[in-house]
C-alpha cells in the first residue's frame, strides 16, 4: 500500500492533478483541451531540452531548481497518506513541514533575484507578501489540530482526527476551507494568480521561473505541482473518515483528489481574478477560519464549556 | 477668424483656403481649442518651395470641420501651442519630427516614431521621466512583449506595486506609409493595398477613409448599393473587434467563461466577413468608386442569420459578464479617465465616449448611409475600465441593429463605378469612424491632379496619452487590463 501510494504522489498526482484542472477548464470553455497526461508528456520532453543561462545570474540561480525540488520532496515525505503513516514522522514534525515548504520559496525567490529582472523581483516580491500571511495561518491550523488531538507529529494528527467529538466535524470543516485557500494561494491558482497568463506585469509564480529552461524548468513546474499534491493530501486527510478501512480510504482520497482539481478549475473559471491589492484580505480569510477552529477547540476541548 | 468651413468629404480648391500668418494662425486655434473645438490635425506640407502648416479642428456639436494654413516663417519655428493645449503636443512633435519645424516652449519634444537612436546625441542622451526615491524602481517592458502583440516600450516609475509614471516609447513599425502613398501615386490598386495594411485591424475603417477621399476628390458618386455593403463591413468588423476585446479583458482578469464565450462569438463575426469579401478582416472588399464583391441572397441570409445569433448570444454572455462582482471588482474605478482630462487630450472613439464625450464621426460628420441611418453615440461618465468594456457592449448591439436594417433596405443596382480623375489642387478631410474611433485621412493634389500628400491618423495618435495618464495611481498588475480596455494601434500610430 505504501509503495502504491508513494508511486502516486511522486509518479501520478503531480501531472495528474494539472492534467485534470486543464481539462476541466477546457471542457467547461466549450474546448476538447490537451490530453489530461500533457503535463506529464511536457515534463519528459522538458527534460530532454538544452537549457539557457543568462549570464548576469549566479550560482543561486543553478542550486534554485534541484533545492527547490528536494525541499518540496522532504515536505512530502512527512505528510501521511490516508490511513497511513507517513514515511518521515517525529513529534513536531509539522514544524519541519512548513520550514521545507520555506526553504523551497526562498531559493525560489533568491533565484528570481538572482536574474536582476525587474519582473521577476515583483513576482518575488508577492509571493513573500502573500506567504508571510499564508505561515502563519497554517501554523495556526496546525496547532489547532494538535492540541484537539493533543498529538504533535503530522501523522499522528490525523489518525486521531475521529475522536467523536461533535465539534470536531467543525474544525474539520475550517481546516478544509483553510487548507483549500492554502493550496490556491501555494499552488498559485485563481483568483490568487492566473496561471494561464502570457502578461508577465500580473503574474507571480510564473514570472519567477521565467528565466529557466529545460529539465531546471522541469523541476521547477513538477515542484510546484508535487506541493499542491502535497496539499491536497493532507486536505484529503481531514475529511476521510477512520472507520472505512485501507481501500476505501484509498478510494475516497482519489475521489476527494478529483473533486480538489475540478474545485480548482470551477474556481478558475466561474471567478475573475482578485485584484492584487485585494489578495491579502483573501488570504486573511485563512487566518480567521484557523483562528476560530482554534477558539472552538479551546472552548470545547480545553475552556468554559466543557 | 476667417477661417474656411468645411464638411466632412468636401473637396476645397486650395486657392481657397485661408493663409494665415504662423502667430495668427497659432493664436486662432488656441482661441477655438479653449471653446470647445476639437483638434483634428495638424500637419506640416512641403510642396516645391513652399513650406505650410495645416490645421483641421472639428465643431461636432454643430457638425463642421474648419481649416487654415499658415506658411512657415524663415526661423522655422512657432510658439508652442502644448502649455496651454496638450491635444496639440503630439502633432507638434510629429512636424518638429519630419519637418524640423520647431514648436517653441514645448515641454517634451521627444521623437515620435523615428526612434530616439536618431536624436542628436544618440540614444544615450535621451533621458525618461526618473523618479528617485528609496522605494521607487523601474519597471520596463517591450518592445519585445511574452504574447504575440506589436512592440511597444512601455517604463513605468513606481512605488512598490503603484504606478506613478509610465512613459510609452512607440515608433517600432514605422514603415513610413505616408511617403509610401505619394511613391506609389500612379498605382491605385497598390495604394488599396496600402490603405488596408494602415492598421490591420481597421482594414475597413482605414480603407474606406482613403476610397472616401479619393471619389469626393474625383466627384464620384458611389452606387447606393456598394454604400450598404460598405456600411455592413464596418459594422461587421466593429462588431468583431468589440467582441474580441470583451474576450481579451475577461481574459485579462482571468475570467474564463467571458473570455471563451466572446471570442467564440467574434469567430462568428469574422466568417461573416469572411462569406462577404473573402477574408475575415475584410480585405479585398472596398474598392475607390464601391466595392470589390456583391451581396448574393445566400450571404444575406447569412449576415441576417448570424445577427440574430450574435445579438441573442451577446446579450446573454453580457448579462453573466457585467453581474459578476469578482468581474465588476476588476473593472470599476480601474485606470479612470475625467471627462475633463479627456477634452484636453482630444480624446476620440469608445474610449472618449466612456469619459462622457459624446462624439462619433458617424453621427456628428455623417457619410455614406449614415446621413439616412442617423448612430447615436453612447456615453457614459466614469471613463474606468468599466465604462470602455459597456460601451463597446452597446455599440455591438447598435452595429447589429445598424447591419439589419441595411440587409433588409438593401438597394438594388451596381456595385462599382469607375473613379474619374482627381481635381488639381484641391484638399480633402475625409473622416471615418473606424470601431477604435475617428479616422482622419487628408489628400492633397498637386496641379496634375496627382496626389501629394497623404496625411494619415489613426485614433490611436489621440488616445496613446491617456493611457499613460489612466494607469497613475493604479497598480501595475492592473497595466494590461487598462492597456486592453484602450486596446490601441502600434502600427496605426507608428505609420
Amino acid at each position: 500500500m505504501t509503495l502504491i501510494f508513494a508511486v502516486f504522489t511522486f509518479l501520478i498526482a503531480p501531472f495528474l492533478l494539472p492534467g485534470l484542472i486543464n481539462k476541466s477548464k477546457a471542457l467547461w470553455a466549450g474546448r476538447h483541451g490537451a490530453p489530461i497526461w500533457q503535463p506529464g508528456y511536457d515534463f519528459l520532453k522538458l527534460l530532454r531540452k538544452g537549457q539557457v543561462i543568462s549570464k548576469t545570474t549566479s550560482f543561486a540561480f543553478r542550486l534554485a531548481p534541484s533545492v527547490n525540488l528536494a525541499a518540496v520532496i522532504l515536505a512530502a515525505l512527512i505528510i501521511p497518506m490516508p490511513q497511513q503513516t507517513a514515511l518521515l514522522n517525529f513529534p513536531g514534525d509539522f514544524v519541519l513541514f512548513a520550514y521545507a515548504l520555506g526553504l523551497a520559496r526562498f531559493l525560489l525567490v533568491a533565484a528570481a533575484m538572482d536574474t536582476g529582472s525587474s519582473f521577476e523581483g515583483m513576482g518575488a516580491a508577492r509571493e513573500m507578501t502573500f506567504a508571510s500571511i499564508v505561515e502563519p495561518a497554517f501554523f495556526m491550523l496546525i496547532g489547532t489540530l494538535a492540541l484537539m488531538t493533543r498529538q504533535s507529529s503530522l501523522s499522528a494528527i490525523v489518525a486521531n482526527l475521529d475522536d467523536g467529538a461533535g465539534f470536531a466535524m467543525l474544525v474539520k470543516s475550517l481546516g478544509t476551507i483553510v487548507l483549500f485557500i492554502m493550496l490556491l494561494v501555494e499552488g498559485s491558482r485563481g483568483p490568487v494568480d492566473d496561471p494561464n497568463t502570457h502578461l508577465e506585469l500580473t503574474m507571480i509564480h510564473e514570472v519567477m521561473i521565467l528565466d529557466y529552461s529545460g529539465p531546471d524548468l522541469a523541476f521547477m513546474q513538477y515542484a510546484a505541482s508535487l506541493k499542491m499534491v502535497v496539499i491536497t493530501t493532507l486536505l484529503a486527510n481531514l475529511l476521510i473518515p477512520a472507520g472505512i478501512g485501507p481501500a476505501g480510504a484509498a478510494l475516497l482520497f482519489l475521489a476527494l483528489f478529483m473533486l480538489v482539481a475540478v474545485g480548482i478549475a470551477g474556481t478558475e473559471s466561474l471567478i475573475a481574478r482578485l485584484r492584487m491589492s485585494h489578495v491579502p484580505q483573501f488570504i486573511f480569510l485563512m487566518s480567521a477560519l484557523a483562528l476560530t477552529a482554534f477558539a472552538v477547540v479551546m472552548f470545547f476541548r480545553n475552556g468554559v464549556l466543557r | 477668424m476667417n477661417w474656411l468651413k468645411i464638411k466632412n468629404l468636401q473637396a476645397v480648391p486650395l486657392s481657397h483656403i485661408p493663409r494665415l500668418a504662423t502667430d495668427e494662425l497659432v493664436e486662432n486655434m488656441l482661441d477655438q481649442i479653449h471653446t470647445g473645438k476639437r483638434l483634428v490635425q495638424f500637419f506640416a506640407n512641403q510642396s516645391g518651395k513652399d513650406l505650410a502648416l495645416y490645421t483641421v479642428l472639428a465643431d461636432d456639436a454643430d457638425s463642421f470641420l474648419v481649416l487654415a494654413a499658415a506658411e512657415v516663417p524663415r526661423s522655422k519655428s512657432f510658439a508652442s501651442m502644448t502649455p496651454s493645449a496638450p491635444a496639440c503636443h503630439l502633432f507638434e512633435r510629429e512636424i518638429y519630427e519630419d519637418y524640423g519645424i520647431m514648436p517653441a516652449g514645448h515641454p517634451w519634444l521627444k521623437p515620435v516614431r523615428k526612434g530616439i537612436a536618431g536624436i542628436e546625441g544618440g540614444e544615450e542622451s535621451y533621458h525618461f521621466f526618473h523618479m528617485a526615491g528609496e522605494e521607487v524602481h523601474e519597471v520596463g517592458v517591450g518592445p519585445i512583449h511574452a504574447g504575440v502583440i506589436e512592440p511597444g516600450h512601455f517604463r513605468f516609475s513606481c512605488t512598490g506595486e503603484t504606478v506613478h509614471h509610465l512613459e510609452i516609447e512607440l515608433g517600432f513599425q514605422h514603415r513610413g506609409i505616408e511617403k509610401l502613398f505619394i511613391k506609389n501615386r500612379r498605382k491605385p490598386f497598390f495604394l488599396l493595398k496600402l490603405a488596408e495594411s494602415i492598421a490591420g485591424d481597421t482594414v475597413i475603417g482605414h480603407t474606406g477613409a482613403f476610397v472616401n477621399a479619393l471619389e469626393a476628390l474625383s466627384g464620384t458618386r458611389v452606387p447606393l448599393r456598394a454604400e450598404s455593403i460598405r456600411a455592413i463591413a464596418l459594422e461587421l468588423e466593429r462588431v468583431a473587434v468589440h467582441l474580441g476585446d470583451l474576450s481579451a479583458l475577461s481574459g485579462d482578469v482571468a475570467y474564463l467563461t467571458g473570455h471563451s464565450v466572446f471570442a467564440a462569438l467574434r469567430t462568428l463575426a469574422t466568417n461573416t466577413s469572411l462569406a462577404i469579401c473573402g477574408n475575415r478582416f475584410g480585405r479585398g472588399l472596398l474598392a475607390p468608386g464601391g466595392v470589390y464583391s456583391e451581396l448574393t441572397v445566400d450571404v444575406v441570409a447569412k449576415i441576417k442569420s448570424v445577427v440574430d445569433e450574435l445579438e441573442e448570444k451577446t446579450e446573454l454572455a453580457a448579462d453573466v459578464l457585467f453581474a459578476s462582482a469578482s468581474v465588476l471588482s476588476r473593472f470599476e474605478k480601474t485606470g479612470a479617465v475625467s471627462k475633463k482630462t479627456a477634452r484636453e487630450l482630444g480624446m476620440v472613439g469608445p474610449a472618449a465616449r466612456a469619459s462622457g464625450i459624446p462624439i462619433d464621426a458617424r453621427a456628428d460628420f455623417p457619410y455614406g448611409v449614415y446621413a439616412s441611418f442617423p448612430v447615436h453615440a453612447f456615453s457614459l461618465s466614469t471613463g474606468d475600465v468599466f465604462a470602455r468594456a459597456y460601451v463597446r457592449y452597446v455599440e455591438i448591439l447598435q452595429s447589429l441593429r445598424m447591419i439589419r436594417e441595411q440587409v433588409e433596405s438593401l438597394p438594388n443596382g451596381k456595385i462599382r463605378r469607375p473613379v474619374t480623375d482627381l481635381r488639381p489642387d484641391h484638399l480633402v478631410v475625409s473622416l471615418t469612424e473606424g470601431w477604435r474611433g475617428e479616422i482622419a485621412h487628408i489628400a492633397i493634389t498637386d496641379k496634375r491632379g496627382q496626389l501629394c500628400r497623404y496625411k494619415i491618423k489613426d485614433p490611436s495618435f489621440n488616445n496613446w496619452l491617456a493611457l499613460a495618464l489612466a494607469v497613475r495611481n493604479e497598480g501595475i498588475s492592473d497595466f494590461p487590463l487598462c492597456n486592453k480596455s484602450f486596446n490601441l494601434s502600434y502600427c496605426g500610430f507608428d505609420l
